[in-house]
C-alpha cells in the first residue's frame, strides 16, 4: 500500500483546501494518508470551521471583481466579505466545503494527527477539536513520515 | 452493457467526483458496472489516474453535450 503524508501549517481557507483535497483523494486511490497539523494548520482541526478565512491583504493573487486598493483591504469587514465571497465562489462551482473534505477523510480513514507543543503553545482546549484525532509531535510525524512515497508540507 | 448503478456527479468539481465513485464502489462486488456522469472536464484525466492506481477498469468513457460519462468496472 502506497503512503502519503502531509505537514499542513496554514489555517486560511485558501490554504486549507490543498491538504484536505490531497488527503482525501489518495485516500480513495488506496493510500494510507496522515496528516499532521502544527501550528496555524491547527485551527483545521477545530469542530467550528466558521473562523477559518480568507484576506485580500497581502494576497496580491487573489482575483478581485474590481482592483481594491491596499488601504481599502485593510478596513474592517473586509476579510469577512472577501472569505463570504470566496465561500459562494467555491460552491458555485461545485467545490465541497472544508467541513464535507474533512469529514470524508476521516470517512476514508486519514488518519490527523494535531501538533501537542502547538495546542500546548496556543493554549488551546482539546475539546475545540473534532474527535478521532490523534496529538503526537515531531518524532511521531516523521516515524511515519520516513516510510511514505509522496511528503508534502503544506 | 449493463450498469449495475449509477452515479450522478454533475456539477461537483475536483475531488468530489472521485470521491464519490470511490464511495459507490466500495457498495458493490467485484465485476459489477458502475456508470458515473460528470461535468467537470478534469474527471476526464483523474478518472484515468482512479482507475490506474486502484486496479478498477475504465471500461468506456464518452462526452456527451459537455457531460462526462465512464463505465467503470469494480475490481
Amino acid at each position: 500500500m502506497k503512503k502519503m503524508a502531509i505537514i499542513a501549517t496554514k489555517g486560511t481557507l485558501d490554504m486549507a483546501y490543498p491538504p484536505f483535497i490531497l488527503a482525501s483523494t489518495a485516500a480513495a486511490l488506496g493510500f494510507e494518508v496522515q496528516v499532521f497539523f502544527t501550528f496555524y494548520g491547527l485551527q483545521l482541526l477545530r469542530k467550528d470551521l466558521s473562523n477559518v478565512m480568507i484576506s485580500p491583504l497581502a494576497n496580491p493573487a487573489m482575483p478581485m471583481p474590481v482592483p481594491m486598493p491596499v488601504m481599502v483591504q485593510m478596513l474592517p469587514g473586509m476579510e469577512s466579505m472577501a472569505t463570504m465571497m470566496m465561500k459562494q465562489k467555491l460552491k458555485k462551482h461545485g467545490v465541497a466545503s472544508l467541513t464535507e473534505l474533512r469529514d470524508l477523510c476521516l470517512e476514508a480513514e486519514v488518519k490527523f494527527v494535531a501538533c501537542q507543543m502547538t495546542v500546548d503553545l496556543f493554549e488551546f482546549d482539546k475539546s475545540e477539536f473534532i474527535d478521532g484525532i490523534e496529538f503526537g509531535g515531531a518524532a511521531t510525524f516523521l516515524g511515519f513520515a520516513g516510510d511514505t512515497d509522496i511528503c508534502l508540507f503544506v | 452493457m449493463n450498469v449495475d448503478k449509477e452515479l450522478d456527479a454533475r456539477g461537483l468539481n475536483c475531488p468530489l467526483p472521485i470521491l464519490k465513485t470511490k464511495k459507490s464502489l466500495n457498495g458493490m462486488t467485484t465485476g459489477q458496472i458502475l456508470k458515473i456522469i460528470s461535468t467537470d472536464c478534469g474527471s476526464v484525466k483523474d478518472m484515468q489516474a482512479f482507475a490506474k492506481q486502484t486496479g478498477n477498469e475504465l471500461v468506456s468513457q464518452a462526452e456527451e453535450n459537455g457531460e462526462y460519462i465512464f463505465l467503470m468496472k469494480k475490481k
